[in-house]
């Protein structure tokens, strides 16, 4: 549809987003992870759905059939906290409340961070902004769907949330600085320089959001009786607070300590409203009980801590422990490196903490599905649900596991085969290119750095 | 036939000033059996163009000379309409405000001009503090016939620009203007013709002002069109019913927004064209986006949305100071490939579209860049069309500019070979109905010429 016929990142990027060809996966270990596993199993998908799964599953005639003998097959990985293909910086840190913001403005498709992430079994993201202030902007969960537009990608019907975050990095901006990122100058602080102020941010604008609410009903009731008022100044920073006060949108919220992990369930208690998932919460494990009363999920580290003051008191038993008392609790990666081995993360917590396989599974799939509000859909291999699969040739908890093959909406994004294969074809395009382009640049090139498998590698 | 001696004295003068001058006015100039590209018509082959009080009187094949006409014999030169520069900063000289010079501009095209050193803003904490607005600034106030770069622009067969103020994410209100006059106010043909909006992005995302992010330029954005929005419904709604309710405030920056009849997004990349053709339909105003170096993966998109686009003429290259051990990456390589294609599958698609100098300002320079495209497959009638009359029409002129045609403006421009060929030479230049002479020396390579070599403009460009 697209002009250059030869560049295949148009194929994908028209196909739209359900492909209507069945598949049958036949003779995998199938890792449901909400109903148990099958050996020698097969999963069905027709329409972009999984139509069938068990031992004999019968397939049309015309079913592309995949013979996974030997392999693993699992439900999509699911990361809670992600920065992958923001366009344009993570943080609108000037401010101490961005809410303005909106991450769905700046996803960049062509960010090779996902075709990489989709090649560790990765195949969806929570998108969000950075933690330089303590209400950031709002977030967006997508789709790894490699070669589609940046509106193709976004996740139909998940709800959209907002970033919080408490400690140091909020309050750093309070710091008069001289550093790499002000360019040697020092600049002026910005509120707030310590955790009191992170907490009177967030409660002050919370005020402000229901004054303004209540501005809007007001206006709305003297518009009702007749009157001609002139309406409130719609305001973007106030909007997405409206919702979350009205239960429109999730707030994924940064935190590393005990304390103001019960500091901001208190604010959220008095302001009515509810934090969806505490991000990183390193001490999650000592108010377990606190952050399941309040229903709030936990993402969280496998084993990693120690990079700054708040992160010292951590362990890798934090999962498991918050999972015991009853938290949901996912694995994230908040990295574009870590988010193509979150299955090794998983693994992580049964050598510490002694989960199941199971349930080291589920802290990448169903548990990140239920957080964002999506779990209808994804995270788990059963009949109805979206054919978001991975597909493994060994265990995917084992260290030499690789992903061969993954599919979104029974539509295949990444096969490990062609890849590989297309990877000369697409050395030639390249070097094509830099032929093309040579006398312009006359230097011979140094290095053999590895260049970017694009889409055009996979087709 | 040509009043030589006239040009011959002019060429003195100008050579040893280097300030356009103009030959003596004559009430009526007739350009004699040139080949005419009218490009509203047929070509002419053997034409005659009359131009009268800086107008075209007449253009035809069997036209009577008048006896009070000066004549030019145009045998075996090519004559055009004058070229538009779609999106300029020419004409607004360096010393005019400027963005600020401690806050680096990562927007993506932009159209860079000397920056001069001006005082900081004062911090924003936010869009209440309308943060690098300047919506109201009016290019056609700030436009000057002396400014340095249009004698160059000239000798390139440029006539004409969109010029628009160069400072701030709200930019102001851009003039058509005639790239000569007396006095600045002689320059100005339409204003205002838009908005120019350009997102710049701070250091990093950590302290500073706001917006410092490309999420935060764009949320600044649409949160000024809802003020503008409130502040028109407010305005209707005091005028009807003042008692009871409270005056709604003058607002300057919103007045400036609210007189653009269109605003100008950019948008270099596929994924920022996508991004700005949705966010412009989210505004609800009329927009052109501009850039364009990746659209050769969306001309499809662009011809559904009907939004004309201005393709910038600096086409992208490996960066001048890059690291010799970095390699450019597959779509790095495409585009600097690709880019120069865009215009040819503009056309041959029907989008319309005008070119925009985006800092190329030596008139050798616009003459290799519009010569790449046609390299690289526009035909040249599409390219002159893309130059004349489709700028003309982006910003609602192309009833008094962009072709020959009886009625219209007399900016033309006189050529000895095709239009664009590396021997071609600009002869003469009509603006106004006036005769400029084009620096033959302006028209060769820097290196070439007799002056120091200028250093090479480094835009920065960042994400957009």
């Amino acid at each position: 549809m697209r002009r250059l016929a030869a560049f295949s990142l148009i194929a994908v990027a028209t196909a739209l987003a359900a492909s209507s060809q069945s598949i049958l996966i036949r003779n995998a270990t199938v890792l449901t992870v909400t109903k148990g596993s099958i050996q020698n199993g097969s999963v069905l998908i027709e329409n972009g759905k999984i139509a069938a799964i068990g031992k004999n599953v019968s397939a049309p005639a015309d079913a592309t059939v995949v013979d996974a003998t030997g392999r693993y097959l699992m439900p999509g990985i699911i990361d809670c906290h992600s920065h992958t293909a923001i366009e344009g910086g993570i943080n609108e840190g000037s401010v101490s409340d961005s809410s303005m913001v909106n991450i769905k403005d700046v996803i960049n498709p062509y960010d090779i961070n996902i075709y990489r992430a989709l090649a560790g079994g990765l195949t969806v993201s929570n998108v969000l902004h950075g933690s330089a202030n303590a209400i950031g902007g709002q977030t967006v969960v997508i789709k790894l769907r490699w070669g589609k537009t940046a509106q193709e990608m976004l996740f139909d019907g998940a709800k959209p949330g907002i970033k919080f975050a408490l400690g140091e990095n909020p309050k750093r901006q309070g710091y008069p600085q001289e550093s790499f990122f002000t360019q040697g100058q020092v600049v002026e602080r910005r509120y707030p320089g310590t955790r009191m102020g992170v907490e009177e941010v967030i409660r002050e604008s919370f005020t402000e959001a229901k004054n303004y609410q209540a501005e809007w009903k007001d206006y709305e009731n003297r518009v009702e009786r007749g009157e001609h008022p002139i309406p409130p100044r719609k305001d973007l920073r106030l909007d997405p607070l409206v919702e979350v006060l009205e239960g429109k949108r999730y707030v994924h919220a940064h935190c590393y300590r005990a304390d103001e992990i019960l500091m901001l369930l208190r604010v959220a208690n008095e302001m009515g409203f509810k934090i969806r998932t505490l991000q990183h919460v390193l001490e999650g494990y000592k108010v377990a009980k606190e952050i399941a009363a309040h229903g709030a999920g936990a993402s969280t580290f496998s084993d990693w801590w120690s990079y700054k003051i708040e992160a010292y008191d951590a362990t890798p038993y934090n999962a498991a422990i918050m999972a015991r008392k009853g938290v949901v609790v996912s694995l994230n990666s908040d990295s574009d490196e870590l988010q193509r081995h979150l299955n090794l993360e998983a693994a992580k917590v049964m050598r510490y903490g002694g989960l199941s396989e199971t349930e080291a599974l589920a802290m990448v799939t169903i548990n990140p599905a239920k957080q964002l509000g999506i779990d209808e859909t994804v995270g788990s291999i059963e009949v109805g649900k979206s054919a978001d699969l991975v597909l493994f040739d060994k265990h995917p908890l084992d260290n030499f596991s690789k992903v061969e093959k993954v599919w979104i909406d029974g539509h295949q994004y990444f096969d490990r085969e062609k890849d590989l294969e297309t990877r000369p074809a697409f050395e030639q395009k390249k070097k094509a290119l830099e032929e093309k382009l040579k006398p312009a640049a006359q230097r011979p090139a140094r290095g053999q750095g590895g260049s970017n498998p694009t889409a055009e590698a996979i087709q | 036939m040509r009043y030589g001696s006239i040009n011959a004295a002019v060429l003195t003068i100008a050579a040893t000033c280097a300030v356009a001058m103009q030959a003596e006015v004559p009430s009526a100039i007739a350009i004699k059996d040139a080949h005419v590209v009218t490009v509203s018509g047929a070509d002419l082959p053997r034409g005659t163009v009359l131009l009268r009080d800086g107008l075209i009187e007449e253009v035809g094949v069997n036209i009577a000379v008048p006896a009070d006409a000066w004549v030019i014999d145009g045998s075996g030169l090519t004559v055009y309409p004058g070229f538009i520069d779609a999106l300029s900063t020419w004409g607004i000289p360096s010393g005019a405000p400027q963005a600020s010079a401690n806050r680096p501009t990562g927007g993506a095209p932009t159209t860079p001009a000397p920056a001069a050193q001006t005082q900081p803003e004062p911090r924003a904490h936010g869009p209440e503090d309308r943060p690098q607005t300047y919506s109201f600034e009016r290019a056609a106030d700030l436009v000057n016939p002396s400014e340095s770069r249009i004698e160059a622009a000239r000798a390139a067969g440029f006539t004409t620009s969109a010029t628009f103020p160069n400072r701030g994410i709200f930019e102001g209100l851009g003039a058509m203007i005639d790239l000569a006059g007396t006095r600045g106010r002689d320059m100005v043909v339409v204003q205002p013709v838009g908005q120019q909006i350009v997102f710049r992005l701070g250091p990093s995302g950590f302290g500073r002002t706001f917006p410092t992010s490309l999420m935060g330029n764009i949320a600044y954005v649409r949160q000024l069109f809802l003020d503008l929005n409130q502040y028109r419904q407010a305005k209707q709604i005091y005028d009807a019913h003042p008692g009871g309710n409270r005056r709604p405030e003058y607002d300057h920056d919103l007045e400036g927004l609210a007189e653009s009849p269109r605003i100008l997004l950019p948008a270099d990349e596929a994924q920022q064209i996508d991004r700005m053709l949705s966010f412009g339909q989210e505004l609800k105003v009329p927009f052109v986006v501009y850039g364009m170096h990746e659209a050769y993966r969306r001309i499809d998109e662009l011809k559904q949305a009907g939004v004309p686009v201005l393709v910038s003429l600096k086409w992208p290259e490996k960066p001048k100071n890059a690291d010799p051990a970095e390699q450019q990456d597959y779509r790095q390589l495409e585009m600097q490939t690709q880019a120069p294609a865009v215009p040819g599958m503009l056309a041959k698609a029907g989008v319309k579209f005008a070119f925009y100098s985006d800092g190329v300002d030596n008139a050798a320079d616009l003459k290799k860049a519009v010569k790449k495209a046609i390299d690289a497959g526009i035909s040249r009638a599409d390219a002159i069309k893309a130059l004349t009359l489709n700028a003309a029409e982006i910003y609602g002129a192309g009833d008094r500019l962009g072709s020959i045609e009886k009625g219209k403006i007399a900016n033309l421009v006189m050529t000895k070979g095709e239009a664009f060929e590396d021997k071609t030479t600009v002869e003469y230049v009509f603006i106004d109905g006036k005769e400029f002479e084009p620096s033959k020396d302006l028209q060769k390579e820097p290196a070439n010429r007799g002056e120091p070599k200028q250093p090479a403009i480094s835009g920065d460009r960042g994400a957009n």
